[in-house]
């Protein structure tokens, strides 16, 4: 099957065969990771630029590792979404680096949309890496993998997200993802970061209480409280948010006894997920970031190649 | 002066009552006669078999942005599409810079218009001074200048007790005060719809209680105070409904709704559309239905454009930075006739909605074609298709939600004082 | 044009030539002391696992065996688009060994460039030494096979396909004309 999506725009475009190949595909860079000489000449003489417009570590670190690897150039440019809103628009902004002749733009923005609205107006590949609470299609993907890889399969299994719903692009990418390879997904968070029609992106059960959505979870997938991102009327404290919404060893036990648990990070030590767990046996939070070097690496090929493809 | 005579239309003149065949004859700027086989050596004839013929039709809700944002719109540019969209009259809301608070403002915008412009101007003049809810403008002086209505539009007075004063202090002056209820506090930073397409793109949700308290806080103000109020572009179930009760009760209060608020759901922000971005923002089906309901039953009194020309710089933005507003002088006649052929209301109706219904909203002193009256006439094909290009529109600006679309439906020919302003 | 296809090597033919390059294989490096065979996917992998079964019972000693997937050092990504990228499996070291590279068909030689700088990334053998089932000729790089089966004079525009049972076993070699 040929890949045919030139731009990585969200989870929402995918087919189930599209994130199959993806994985597939992973599943093989990911040796290359393992070599001494941790280095292909796939992507030899391609330019990538990864433009983050807010604020990330991992991603911004996995994706340039990615295009390493692969022998690609990758440069990176980084900027406040708020400098872009006060002098260059983000059309010029695009258009100023497609002067440069990348072949693929990975873009981090603050605002959901973003990498549309670049897709609609350059000619390279665009890899959305995060926007707003939209989508972050690549940390589904690494999500998945990591899954696939402890449980054999991805359908029919139970996988719980908990956490900051409202805010999550994590979480909708994985809603759109899970539910595609025939997983059940269930979500959990309080009253104020649930948001209205979640459950019809795919398929999914809203629980309010956190025993609710665990209890029997294949998958425990926390995420990151962002205080300083939400205005404090979403939350009394962090010190209540952890008492009912934090994963502790306590009521890990309700999931199954070889569920795994995952943490997109940077995760917030006693607040939504303990120590206990964070360090504990059924963690697998370093896989993830392992597999997302090899998620990043198909995504950056599988892209690469559309092109031409298209001319034939 | 020259004679005009439209000859062979069927009159459509809801305030009084009349939809027949009928010649009318126009003489010095005003309606001499409505007849059959009307004739005169001397006049003009406009052949309207088989075209509607109505009162010049009426959008109190307009930005024109002159002064001091005349890169988006002008009073020239603004009324030019008016007339192109059928209107002969347009109330121009008062967020200019500066804004329309004063005497002096409201004579350029009045002296402008009678100078330059293709139609009748009515300048609505803000509550409060500079719109900044503090200090009521001088409400007495902006009527004496010719101000019908006061509203803070898009910054809505959020200080209870400052609107109760507000409207206590116009009533006596017969003045309406014409709100854009939203709570803002709920409102927040929410920049569309709250509900699951906001959810599925990640925007941030204004939900319909914002408007809905925000109605209902003004409706009942309206019911204290015994002040004219009128709501604008009402977009939610709540507040339809909220109006419909009210006027049960006797409260004074009249209410507009906007075509792209009876023609579109917040599906079309999908693909992040910034053309697609509004305020109040496009709603649920459920809030269009009720919406629809609202313009059948009477419950609104007007369909107003809520014109809010953008330039492309302000469009042409991630969704979440782009600027409010779509221009809807040129779309809104085709838009309403749809209505029509959908069966939502009649024609008489929707003629009603546009001529005496927003007239009276604002007390303005036009709306209909008695003998006496200001000649101001629109001759309608009620059927000819086309397709908008925004490019073409007469506004200066182009961000309409509809470009691309078959419609169905244009003013022929738009007569204001007696004038031929436009004809296609 | 009507498509003919001619058997040009049936399943004990390959079964023979198999037999004969372990045969050369072993003969040319003395034995199997240092010896590694290495296929390359999708095809070549079979062979080794044959022609490595054939030197074991030949031997009786074990021998190493690898398979390389050369889509990520292939130089016509521009032309081809994004191929399906199979698993590299070099569970051992290179370093000093005799690597024999397997593949079914040798064509242009660019293949055998891709898995040789594949090899190169994983470490520095001793020597590499190339076996094939079919050489067809029309050689676009300076690269010529130690261990040939069979060599098959054909035209560019005609194909040449060695055809796998389910099991992974050759049955036949193809010669398409179209």
């Amino acid at each position: 099957m040929a890949f045919r999506h030139k731009h990585i725009l969200g989870i929402e475009p995918l087919s189930a065969e599209d994130i199959q190949l993806i994985l597939d595909t992973a599943d093989s860079f990911k040796e290359i990771n393992s070599r001494d000489i941790k280095k292909v000449p796939t992507l030899r003489g391609k330019t990538i630029i990864n433009a983050f417009f807010e604020a990330s570590t991992r991603t911004r670190l996995s994706f340039e590792i990615a295009g390493k690897r692969l022998s690609a150039d990758t440069v990176n440019i980084s900027g406040s979404t708020s400098s872009v809103v006060k002098g260059e628009t983000l059309e010029d902004t695009a258009r100023n680096i497609e002067a440069m002749s990348p072949d693929i733009i990975v873009i981090r923005h603050g605002h959901s949309g973003a990498p549309h609205y670049l897709a609609d107006r350059v000619g390279c590949s665009i890899v959305n890496a995060g926007d707003g609470a939209h989508e972050h299609p690549s940390q589904a993907l690494l999500d998945l993998m990591t899954i696939r890889e402890h449980k054999g399969t991805l359908k029919g299994l139970e996988v719980a997200i908990v956490g900051d719903i409202t805010h999550s692009r994590v979480v909708r990418s994985n809603i759109y993802a899970l539910t595609r390879m025939g997983a059940n997904v269930r979500l959990a968070g309080p009253g104020t970061m649930v948001p209205p029609g979640i459950e019809r992106l795919g398929n999914v059960s809203v629980f309010h209480d956190l025993r609710d959505a665990i209890q029997d979870a294949d998958v425990v997938m926390m995420l990151r409280i962002q205080m300083e991102r939400q205005s404090k009327t979403l939350l009394p404290s962090l010190r209540e948010y952890a008492r009912f919404y934090g994963l502790n060893p306590l009521n890990l036990t309700l999931a199954k006894p070889d569920a795994i648990v995952m943490h997109p990070g940077p995760m917030n030590r006693g607040v939504e997920i303990s120590s206990y767990v964070a360090d504990g046996p059924q963690n697998v939070i370093l896989n993830q970031v392992e597999n997302g070097v090899a998620v990043r690496m198909a995504l950056l090929y599988l892209v690469s190649g559309v092109d031409s493809m298209q001319d034939q | 002066m020259k004679k005009l005579i439209i000859k062979g239309g069927r009159v459509i003149d809801p305030a009084q009552k009349m939809d027949a065949v009928r010649d009318i004859l126009i003489e010095d700027g005003q309606i001499a006669a409505i007849g059959d086989a009307i004739s005169a050596d001397d006049a003009e004839v406009i052949d309207a078999t088989g075209k509607l013929v109505t009162p010049g039709l009426i959008d109190i809700h307009v930005h024109l942005r002159d002064p001091g944002l005349e890169y988006k719109e002008d009073i020239v540019s603004g009324s030019k599409a008016a007339v192109h969209g059928g209107f002969t009259s347009i109330a121009c809301m008062p967020n200019t810079k500066p804004v329309n608070d004063n005497l002096t403002v409201t004579e350029y915008i009045l002296n402008k218009a009678a100078l330059e412009g293709f139609c009748r101007v009515f300048p609505i003049a803000s509550i409060t001074k500079g719109m900044k809810g503090e200090t009521l403008s001088e409400m007495g002086e902006l009527k004496e200048a010719g101000c019908y209505a006061l509203s803070d539009d898009g910054v809505p007075v959020a200080n209870a007790e400052m609107m109760r004063r507000a409207m206590e202090y116009a009533r006596p002056f017969g003045l309406v005060i014409a709100t854009h209820a939203e709570h803002l506090e709920l409102v927040g930073s929410g920049v569309m719809n709250d509900g699951p397409v906001a959810t599925e793109l990640g925007l941030k949700g204004i939900p319909w209680v914002a408007e809905d308290a925000a109605t209902a806080r003004d409706v009942m103000l309206s019911e204290f105070t015994g002040c004219r109020l009128h709501v604008c572009h009402v977009s939610t179930k709540g507040s339809v409904d909220i109006v419909r009760q009210a006027k049960k009760r006797g409260v004074p209060v009249t209410c507009e709704a906007t075509p792209h608020h009876f023609s579109l759901t917040d599906d079309a922000v999908r693909g992040y559309n910034t053309n697609a971005k509004m305020n109040p923002p496009l709603r649920s089906d459920e809030d269009r239905q009720a919406v629809l309901a609202g313009l059948a039953d009477g419950t609104i009194d007007a369909i107003a454009t809520d014109h809010a020309p953008h330039h492309l710089d302000e469009k042409n933005v991630e969704f979440n930075i782009a600027m409010n507003g779509v221009v809807g002088l040129e779309t809104a006649l085709p838009l309403s006739l749809q209505l029509v052929r959908d069966g939502v209301i009649d024609l008489n109706r929707m003629v009603e909605l546009l001529t005496c219904g927003p007239a009276n909203a604002l007390n303005l002193p036009v709306g209909t074609l008695e003998v006496g009256s200001p000649a101001d006439v629109t001759v309608i094909d009620t059927d000819l298709k086309w397709t908008l290009t925004a490019q073409e529109l007469a506004s200066k600006s182009k961000n309409t939600p509809f470009d691309g679309w078959e419609l169905q439906g244009t003013a022929l020919c738009t007569i204001v004082d007696g004038k031929i302003a436009y004809k296609k | 044009m009507a498509q003919t296809e001619t058997v040009i090597l049936d399943q004990a033919g390959i079964t023979r030539a198999l037999t004969r390059i372990a045969h050369e294989i072993l003969e040319n490096n003395k034995g199997s002391k240092d010896l590694v065979l290495v296929g390359i996917r999708t095809g070549g992998d079979l062979l080794a696992t044959l022609i490595r079964q054939r030197i074991v019972d030949i031997e009786g000693e074990e021998v190493p065996i690898g398979a390389v997937d050369i889509t990520m050092y292939r130089d016509d990504l521009a032309a081809r688009g994004s191929l399906p990228v199979g698993k590299t499996e070099i569970p051992f070291a290179l370093d000093g060994k005799k690597v024999v590279l397997v593949d079914d068909v040798l064509y242009t030689g660019r293949t055998i460039r891709a898995a040789m700088d594949a090899l190169m990334d994983f470490g520095r053998p001793s020597c590499i030494q190339l076996s094939v089932l079919i050489d067809r000729g029309h050689r676009e790089l300076p690269i010529r096979a130690d261990y040939i089966g069979r060599n098959v004079p054909t035209a560019s525009q005609e194909k040449v396909e060695v055809r796998f049972d389910e099991k992974g076993a050759p049955e036949e070699v193809r010669l398409i004309k179209s």
